[in-house]
């Protein structure tokens, strides 16, 4: 019997037991999560350190009397010592909400419906996975992350609401160096095929081959600047910091809020949205909701919707959008518009072509200013022909300049950008992002 | 349940050395948004990592199953990874990697952190949070603790036996405050920035009250501000932003593995070299940085790293000179350079890296009111608030809550927005005064590494002042 079958009988069987201990007037839920992961990582092109992560854990959510009270734990995978687990958690939590205040913005559990998705995938047996990597890599300075096996995610509740989503995926996420100079590449899928990660790889090799030239050093200023996939995508997951959460919004912490109040406008341009129709990731949330399978949030330079969680629903008396709780999107695309990959040199003329961006942060929340580096493959770039990489540069730039009046093509294509974070455990989704060129893109140091 | 010396005894010859790292965690977050609960949550982990030595290679594999017949499956895996990979190591690791240290060690505390209960911690937060709404333009109110208790367990087949227990608290008080779309936030000295090792004795009512009101009286403050001015000034910085500057411009680059470039795919690599220790100014001859885990309650300090090597202080700047970097026993092995006891893992589910741990700033002999008399023209900084930094840890940007103007040696009057930005060298170089008294701070949150690691690091440092910054405002 494999992870995911065995990690589903141990699941449902805990779940049961815990949700048949309810007592009346009370509501629970439980979410769960599951990795059986290998991670190799990689410097020089040799292997640094393996992990295989084994781990399970369960969340039980207990809801009486207007107050909430929420515990985690790891499941063994000994059913009986589970149920007795879940159990504990559930007698420990009952405790503590009798000495809580009431929480008058509770959400009411209710049966948000049931599914079952579970993707199969073709990875490497852990066996090849150190050969498969390391034997195209030589001849280069390779260093990266290789993680795979399968992922898992599921909730239930006692109102009989059920979801579980399973995938089998890995991601090769790495770069190739010459000396300072270096390119970054990931290869992430459902099926490992060598031939398609080998190709990939050499793209790599021949674009580091570009950077083979002396750094040109620029002065702080602004430059018109052509962002790749990469770099818009690293400026897009600022919209899932706070951007674009009504709560945020309402406790002005949403460095959207000038677009929401009309003070300030985005290019016609740029739209955002949340599509779940890309397949990346499932469409529940923590609380077994159903998020709309599309939603736009910037349409043409205008807010059209924040994500709003049934929490804030409730507080601020608005129509919810089975957002997560931190309200933000889980499975971003950022439309794509005319600019062919083929004209992006000549549009760009002279400036800036920036493959990577590294370390972005809010310098300024109320005008949605960001400031980051420049990192990876980039490049000066004179009347339609690569010059030379660039030494780093740091940025520091307004959302409603480079997104709004100073945005003047978006490329006709849209990269998929998956979610390599392994924070705690691997992450699901992923965002689809076009490239854009901007003017007068500020660099400050 | 598992007995680990039992397990340990059973296993000890499956490899060239074995080890069983078992540990379990309670994370409890308790936070409080204008009066209301917000979450009350418990976090529990427990699980066990195996660690094999074959033929040079280190090998790791964790389960949460922690039953005899998980921990067999976890050492079949890591033997698996340890063989095929060790034809391509990076390195012929030995067993002078690893010591075998008996001991033990528990944070000091007070008062256990079972005296208090969710409903007092939140009724002191209800306090806290009603005493921020000193004005109605106070729009957001927030009050956020979080509590670990961790237990680690360490044994290995050559005899290492090692038991930490940790117990560490940290608060966070924040207010919002808007005028139209003016909106200003001060805190508490930052997100989080006060953890300790401490127990229940840190939820002391009066005092998170008092700290809960200035925080609400300085947003408002701030909303009638001017903006910081942008010039190339002196510059003073409050502790609570000395952490964030010494954390990322002084601990990072120090990180062997960074030096190694282990860290170059995902947080980056260092501007500093190898042949740099002994010889590179860093600073300015007033900076002195030691590499300490051994001050108590300082937020990481510790027994032992996940090596079983024993932590000591070391300096790592003397008289502005580097002296020595951050570097585990495997890192000093491949870098033929000393290090420190810093191979530490977030948790059962991660092997262990080059990290931080009390990165101090050693104070100096002078009182902040020196520093501030000293000072013609300069901006007084509070708070941090925004941080980015590249990734060889060179060109960083670095925004606060609150700042005062200094003229002719006096406060004159509160900026808003302020930021400033430099390079690691050249700004340390500029250090020209050192307060004396030191406070401490620390984060729960250094993220790092492949597979990705948060770990706690503790920071205590001086008032600090530097010459010909460049700051700036919104």
């Amino acid at each position: 019997m494999n992870f995911t079958t065995r990690t589903q009988i141990n699941f449902n069987k805990v779940a049961d037991k815990v949700l048949a201990a309810i007592l009346p007037n009370e509501e629970i839920s439980v979410n769960f999560n599951a990795e059986e992961t290998l991670f190799v990582r990689f410097n020089n092109s040799k292997v640094r350190q393996t992990t295989s992560v084994e781990q399970t854990s369960l969340e039980i959510r207990v809801q009486f009397n207007g107050r909430t009270a929420d515990a985690s734990f790891n499941l063994t995978g000994n059913t009986e010592h589970d149920q007795a687990q879940g159990l504990k958690w559930l007698e420990i939590l009952r405790k503590e909400i009798a000495t809580l205040p009431e929480d008058p913005y509770q959400v009411p559990m209710t049966n948000n419906g049931s599914s079952e998705s579970a993707h199969t995938g073709k990875l490497l047996a852990a066996a090849d996975v150190v050969e498969a990597i390391v034997t195209p890599a030589q001849g280069c300075d390779f260093a990266g992350l290789y993680t795979a096996g399968p992922l898992i995610t599921a909730n239930r509740n006692s109102k009989g609401q059920s979801h579980w989503f399973a995938t089998e995926s890995f991601f090769m996420d790495f770069s190739i160096y010459n000396g300072q100079k270096a390119v970054k590449g990931v290869y992430a899928g459902t099926e490992w095929k060598q031939t398609d990660f080998v190709k990939q790889l050499e793209s790599s090799k021949a674009q580091l081959a570009l950077m083979d030239k002396p750094k040109k050093v620029l002065q702080p200023g602004a430059y018109r600047t052509y962002l790749a996939p990469g770099a818009v995508a690293e400026i897009a997951g600022m919209f899932r910091w706070e951007a674009m959460s009504y709560n945020a919004y309402k406790q002005g912490n949403s460095s959207m809020k000038k677009l929401a109040d009309k003070e300030k406008s985005l290019s016609p341009k740029f739209s955002l949205r949340e599509n779940f129709g890309m397949g990346l990731t499932h469409r529940f949330n923590s609380l077994g909701e159903l998020a709309p399978e599309n939603l736009d949030l910037i349409k043409n330079g205008e807010l059209a919707n924040f994500m709003v969680s049934s929490r804030s629903a409730k507080e601020y008396g608005v129509t919810g959008n089975a957002a997560e709780g931190y309200e933000g999107p889980r499975s971003m695309e950022i439309s794509s518009g005319t600019l062919a990959k083929e004209d992006i040199l000549k549009e760009l003329g002279t400036g800036l072509y920036l493959s990577n961006l590294h370390y972005i942060n809010w310098s300024d929340r109320p005008t949605a200013r960001i400031t980051g580096m420049t990192r990876y493959a980039c490049f000066w770039v004179e009347n339609g022909e690569i010059v030379a990489p660039i030494a780093d540069l740091r940025f520091d730039e307004s959302m409603y300049d480079c997104f709004g009046e100073n945005l003047e093509a978006v490329t006709n294509f849209q990269d998929v950008d998956p979610e390599v974070g392994t924070y705690h455990g691997r992450s699901f989704g992923g965002k689809k992002i076009p490239g854009m060129l901007i003017k007068d893109f500020k660099f400050t140091l | 349940m598992l007995n680990l010396h039992k397990t340990m005894k059973d296993i000890s010859n499956a490899a060239d050395w074995v080890s069983l790292r078992q540990l379990s965690e309670k994370t409890t977050w308790r936070s409080v948004r204008d009066e209301k609960p917000v979450t009350n949550a418990i976090v529990f982990t427990e699980g066990i990592m195996v660690e094999v030595l074959v033929n040079g290679q280190f090998a790791y594999a964790a389960t949460s199953d922690i039953s005899d017949g998980g921990v067999k499956r976890a050492l079949e895996q890591a033997l698996l990874m340890a063989k095929k990979s060790s034809a391509h190591k990076v390195h012929p690791f030995t067993l002078d990697q690893r010591i075998a240290s008996k001991g033990r060690y528990s944070s000091p505390i007070v008062k256990s952190l079972d005296a208090i209960s969710a409903g007092e911690i939140n009724d002191i937060f209800v306090a806290a949070t009603k005493a921020m709404k000193v004005s109605d333009k106070v729009v957001s109110r927030n009050a956020t603790a979080m509590i670990v208790e961790t237990n680690m367990k360490y044994v290995s087949s050559e005899g290492a036996d090692i038991e930490q227990n940790f117990s560490i608290v940290s608060t966070d008080l924040s207010v919002t405050a808007a005028d139209g779309n003016n909106v200003q936030m001060r805190s508490d000295s930052g997100g989080l920035a006060r953890c300790l090792q401490v127990g229940a004795e840190v939820f002391d009512r009066a005092s998170l009250t008092q700290r809960a009101q200035r925080a609400g009286e300085e947003a408002i403050e701030l909303l009638a501000a001017d903006n910081c001015p942008e010039e190339t000034v002196d510059l003073i910085l409050a502790p609570d932003i000395m952490t964030l500057q010494v954390h990322e411009s002084i601990g990072h680059p120090l990180e062997y593995d960074r030096i190694l470039g282990d860290e170059r795919n995902y947080a980056g690599w260092s501007f500093v070299q190898p042949s740099d220790f002994g010889s590179l100014q860093y600073g300015s001859k007033l900076m002195n940085v030691t590499f300490d885990p051994t001050i108590e309650g300082e937020m990481a300090s510790y027994g032992y790293d996940d090596t079983g090597l024993a932590a000591t202080k070391q300096f790592l700047i003397k008289d502005g000179v580097l002296e020595r970097g951050l570097g585990s026993l495997e890192s000093q092995a491949r870098l033929n350079l000393p290090g420190v006891a810093n191979y530490r893992s977030s948790s059962w589910n991660r092997a262990p890296i080059d990290r931080m741990a009390n990165i101090n700033l050693e104070g100096g002999t002078q009182t902040l009111e020196d520093l501030i008399s000293s000072v013609e023209r300069g901006v007084y900084m509070k708070a941090n608030k925004s941080w980015s930094i590249d990734d060889y840890r060179n060109k960083f940007q670095f925004g606060c809550e609150y700042a005062q103007l200094i003229e002719n040696g006096k406060i004159t009057k509160t900026l808003k927005n302020p930021n400033y930005r430099g390079t690691t060298v050249k700004f340390w170089n500029g250090l020209k005064g050192v307060s004396a008294k030191t406070e401490v701070f620390g984060s729960p949150f250094c993220g790092k590494g492949e597979p990705n690691q948060i770990i706690r690091v503790g920071h205590a440092t001086p008032h600090c002042l530097f010459s010909n910054v460049e700051v700036f405002g919104a």
